[in-house]
């Protein structure tokens, strides 16, 4: 992992078309401003990770539990 | 086309019905074609199972059958939308037995392009809409009309 040293109002270049700026510092916390193509997906990691396991879950479904659909009925 | 599926054995499929997911989905981020299947005969449940991985098949449901008030903005440019009839919607269940306890993911919709087949699973920055919410909400007060 790289790791650099940026202050307040500095940013730091990925690749072409990605900048990543410290917009400010406050109480431990760091708030970034990322310009990047609309195509490039940015996410707080926890939440993309609690996607992934929601459809990892949801995805392990049994042929049994799909029958609870077909029996369900409708309003 | 021929489609080995996880619930219906194989299926001929149109190729034409494929629908196109660049980016995968996430935790499946290397599947990139799908097709949406009919669970129940009402039409309320699909199976949206992988073309090249049998095994892999999720549960999506209409969100608005179970929140009529969903709400949420879509980046038009990305899915080539143009006009409100170009986009459908199906949020992902999470079955459990018993069936009460089944969940629908509010914060990751599917939103699709019906007319150019192109769809991607959102990430939502909403704190209203999380991972579980009940898919059935006999619980609730009286304020929800969507299910009984």
């Amino acid at each position: 992992m790289l790791v650099l040293n940026r202050k307040e109002g500095e940013s730091v270049r990925v690749g072409d078309d990605i900048t990543i700026k410290v917009v400010g510092i406050e109480g431990g916390q760091v708030k970034l401003g990322i310009e990047a193509p609309k195509h490039i997906g940015i996410h707080r990691q926890e939440i993309y990770v609690a996607i992934e396991k929601e459809n990892a879950e949801a995805a392990n479904v049994s042929e049994n539990l799909l029958n609870l659909l077909k029996n369900t009925k409708k309003d | 086309m021929k489609v080995e599926t996880k619930y219906f054995g194989t299926v001929e499929v149109d190729a034409e019905e494929l629908i196109s997911f660049p980016h995968g989905l996430p935790g499946f981020e290397s599947f990139h074609s799908f097709v949406l299947l009919p669970v129940d005969e009402l039409g309320t449940y699909f199976a949206l199972q992988a073309v090249d991985e049998a095994g892999l098949s999720l549960i999506v449901t209409n969100p608005y059958i179970f929140y009529k008030d969903y709400a949420f903005d879509i980046d038009e440019q990305e899915l080539s939308l143009e006009k409100p009839n170009d986009v459908a919607v199906y949020n992902v269940v999470t079955l459990k037995d018993p069936f009460e306890k089944s969940t629908l993911n509010l914060q990751a919709p599917i939103v699709m392009n019906v007319r150019e087949r192109i769809a991607k699973q959102v990430i939502l920055n909403d704190a209203n809409y999380q991972t579980k919410h009940p898919l059935t909400q006999s619980n609730k007060g009286g304020e929800s009309h969507a299910r009984p």
